[in-house]
């Protein structure tokens, strides 16, 4: 199946496949959780029980997603050793740490609380167990800090020397963890995951709103989730925008591979709205272009400069088609979900939000928008950073391990075939969950086991845990 | 020793107690996954995944600071065991990945709840395998050349990391079944006794198999704990060894629910200790010791100030969760 590719190509193939099945799960459950902790502490604050009824909807589903992303992260912590090595000898001593702490402040946080907050409400009473939803949900958020921090470092590498056996070590720890591009990726990736859940909360609200406008969990899910795209995808919006003058400002080759520029613009350069990047002849075929814009956005000035990949040497350009395209579909996505939002605030305004149908067809096409969006974006900042692993100082054919191809195709291939079986089945049941709608007296985890009997408010639970 | 090496050694010590932490505690999710075949009945199965559905995150993640740990701590031995160990971590990763998804996708679906029984102890059975093999594979030593693994692909298979493997498969599945003496009641706890005294045996056997067979791999295994004066401070681990037996034996005829999962703990222990003997201060067996490997000094001491207040942090709260869900699993209602 892979033969004939060295195993550079597969393990990079491997580190990609993955690292996308991976991330779309916590992208989920970063803005799952926060989302939960919201539910709750909106259930404690006004008793009424269509928010327990969501928090137990949304938790199984929580459950399953949470769940997958976690064997999926345990994968991706090994492979740093098992297929980039040379990598790993070198790196070790500047993001290793980093990653150390992601697992002392966010992972053992997350698991450890994890059992309570699924299993726990009547053992520990609503107040303890709302403890637990928040160390949950501000685990996920912290692993997010860290984990984008050693990501940002490779990016933007700051605060380093390196020592007699060629690794790179800190010498000032402060400099690597707030390394230059890491704020801009940090607030870009967490309102990402936070619009990736409004958007499949708004889908699954959308979906039970087109049976029946009436029912009071699908209302709220609804109503939540699109305020959430209202405020937040036009934020996003800015936000990418700063990363963007970010990157260009640390990682220029990058933003020539997203913009399509082989050629400098020395007065103006056209902003390209499509068009097939063609690295091998160094342009990009049938273009459709928008003069000057491009140097309006990235320089505000119509007839600012701008290089083109013609000044960087060819061994250093990345795959510009991956990019250039990966950024299209990301930053379209993104506008797709600010006229959601503010369709919804203006049939919100005219009271017709929750009976108009051709806004809730639009919200369940862009339900699973939010990850594509994710990935699209991921695609553009990793692909845009090769040919290095650590931009400008190590190349990614330096960092790979000393392994035959056929050890890396094997596994490469039994990767696939067990994540598309394991993780096919996982979405299903999580579709099948969310194909029913919230109802009263909604159960927790266990199907077979109310967690939460119908009638109880958060009132007589606290007694009954004070008697405890 | 000075200021560098006194730290790389706290570091090694960490990481010996991560992983230790991680085997004795995942160590009794992935034996009882490989029970699973043994207790065919849906109830009993209930019960058995709801005894460790709570916690079983939370052991998993000390696999993950053992192997993130090493990464940040010392690289250099990461970058040679994890190609070493190629095929028998990837392994162990497809195993832990079909055993985590088995706890949630098993109660969504009565239909397939079979396929996913299948799934949580095929999963158990080769992560544990695995996890064994990667030991033998290390404890006989890798080739390794310019800060970089120089073996095929199929070096760590050989008789004595088969052989570790299944010890480990032997040693989880004790772990398993006194935690189901600790943790069940009725026929389910009746028969994990039964089990308990058939696998006890049979870890006695591994344990004397394995440490028959270690010296032969190497004559410094050998000296280390047969020369004199080192005698003296090896003897006491096959003598504690038997002590511990002993009790297990007697807790186990007297029906003691607790006694034979903690005594199991103090046999892994013990086991711990005595591969640490063989090993230390080699972090890869004859090639790279922990000092060779380390991680800038400035790296450790970074990560061993937040280590040292994180780390009592983390087993408070730990143990806190465990506590929630102690005693015996209530078969009628699990933990909902």
């Amino acid at each position: 199946m892979f033969d004939g590719f060295d195993a550079i190509v597969l393990a990079r193939a491997q580190f990609a496949f993955t690292m996308s099945f991976h991330i779309v799960f916590p992208a989920f459950s970063i803005g799952l959780a926060s989302y939960l902790a919201v539910l709750e502490a909106l259930w404690l604050w006004t008793g009424r029980e269509v928010f327990i009824n969501l928090f137990n909807y949304w938790m199984k589903i929580f459950a399953i997603a949470f769940g997958m992303g976690v064997v999926s992260g345990v994968v991706m912590s090994y492979q740093f050793g098992t297929n980039w090595a040379v990598f790993a000898d070198k790196t070790g001593p500047v993001i290793g740490p980093l990653m150390a702490y992601e697992v002392l402040t966010a992972f053992f946080l997350e698991a450890g609380f994890l059992g309570v907050m699924l299993f726990g409400l009547k053992k520990v009473g609503p107040r303890l167990h709302f403890l637990a939803t928040l160390m949950v949900a501000i685990g996920t958020l912290i692993s997010a800090f860290w984990i984008l921090s050693a990501n940002s470092w490779m990016q933007t590498p700051a605060g380093h020397t390196v020592n007699a056996a060629g690794q790179f070590i800190a010498a000032d720890w402060w400099k690597v963890i707030f390394n230059p591009s890491f704020p801009y990726r940090l607030v870009h990736m967490v309102l990402a995951a936070y619009l990736t859940t409004a958007l499949v909360v708004g889908g699954v609200g959308a979906f039970h709103l087109l049976r029946d406008p009436k029912r009071e969990g699908a209302r709220v899910m609804f109503s939540m989730a699109m305020w959430m795209a209202t405020l937040v995808a036009p934020i996003q919006i800015f936000a990418g925008d700063q990363h963007g003058l970010n990157t260009l400002e640390h990682q220029p080759a990058k933003v020539m591979a997203m913009e399509g520029h082989y050629q400098s613009h020395p007065d103006g350069a056209p902003l390209l709205l499509f068009g097939l990047p063609n690295q091998e002849k160094a342009k990009v075929d049938y273009a459709l272009q928008i003069p000057k814009l491009s140097s309006l956005i990235l320089k505000h000035s119509l007839d600012a400069p701008l290089a083109g990949l013609d000044t960087i040497p060819r061994e250093n350009w990345p795959p510009v088609p991956v990019v250039f395209w990966s950024f299209r579909v990301m930053v379209g996505l993104g506008f797709l979900m600010v006229a959601l939002g503010l369709l919804s605030l203006w049939l919100r305004w005219r009271g017709r939000m929750y009976d108009y149908r051709p806004l809730h067809y639009f919200a369940m096409a862009m339900g699973p928008a939010g990850f594509v969006a994710v990935l699209a974006g991921w695609f553009t900042t990793e692909v845009g950073r090769q040919p290095f692993t650590v931009y400008g100082l190590l190349r990614t054919a330096d960092s790979v391990s000393p392994l035959a191809a056929p050890a890396v195709a094997s596994s490469l291939i039994a990767f696939i075939i067990v994540y598309f079986l394991l993780f096919t089945a996982g979405i299903v049941y999580i579709l099948r969950l969310m194909a029913a709608p919230p109802h009263a007296g909604e159960e927790g985890p266990r199907g077979d086991e109310p967690m939460h009997a119908a009638g109880i408010t958060p009132a007589t639970g606290v007694t009954n845990s004070a008697k405890r | 020793m000075d200021q560098v090496s006194t730290i790389a050694t706290i570091w090694a010590f960490i990481i010996a107690f991560a992983v230790f932490v991680y085997v004795v505690m995942d160590g009794f999710d992935l034996g009882l996954g490989m029970l699973f075949p043994l207790f065919p009945k849906k109830q009993d199965r209930d019960v058995m995944m709801n005894s460790v559905a709570p916690v079983w995150d939370g052991n998993e993640t000390w696999l993950v600071l053992g192997g993130g740990g090493l990464f940040a701590a010392f690289p250099l031995a990461y970058a040679v065991l994890m190609p070493a160990l190629y095929t028998p971590i990837i392994a162990m990763l497809l195993g832990l990945v079909f055993r985590g998804v088995a706890f949630e996708f098993r109660w969504r679906s009565q239909r397939e709840r079979n396929r996913w029984d299948l799934a949580f102890a095929g999963g158990s059975l080769v992560a544990t395998l695995a996890q064994g093999i990667a030991l033998g594979a290390i404890l006989q030593g890798v080739r390794v050349a310019d800060r970089a693994y120089a073996g095929g692909w199929w070096d760590w298979l050989t008789p004595f990391s088969i052989l570790t493997g299944v010890a480990l498969v032997v040693g989880y599945g004790l772990l398993g079944a006194t935690w189901l003496v600790m943790k069940t009641t009725g026929d389910l706890r009746e028969r994990a006794y039964h089990l308990s005294w058939w696998l006890l045996f049979a870890m006695l056997g591994a344990i004397g198999a394995v440490s028959l067979a270690t010296p032969f791999l190497d004559v410094e295994y050998a000296r280390r704990w047969f020369a004199w004066p080192n005698i003296l401070f090896t003897a006491p681990v096959p003598i504690a060894v038997a002590a511990v037996t002993a009790l297990l034996l007697r807790s186990l005829a007297q029906r003691r629910d607790y006694r034979p999962f903690l005594l199991t703990l103090v046999l892994f222990a013990l086991s711990y200790a005595g591969l640490g003997i063989s090993m230390y201060p080699y972090i890869v067996p004859r090639s790279i010791t922990i000092w060779q490997a380390a991680a800038p000094e400035n790296s450790q001491i970074f990560m061993l100030v937040g280590v040292s207040i994180l780390i009592p942090i983390i087993l408070i709260y730990t143990g806190w969760a465990y506590w929630v869900f102690r005693g015996k699993v209530d078969p009628q209602s699990g933990y909902h």
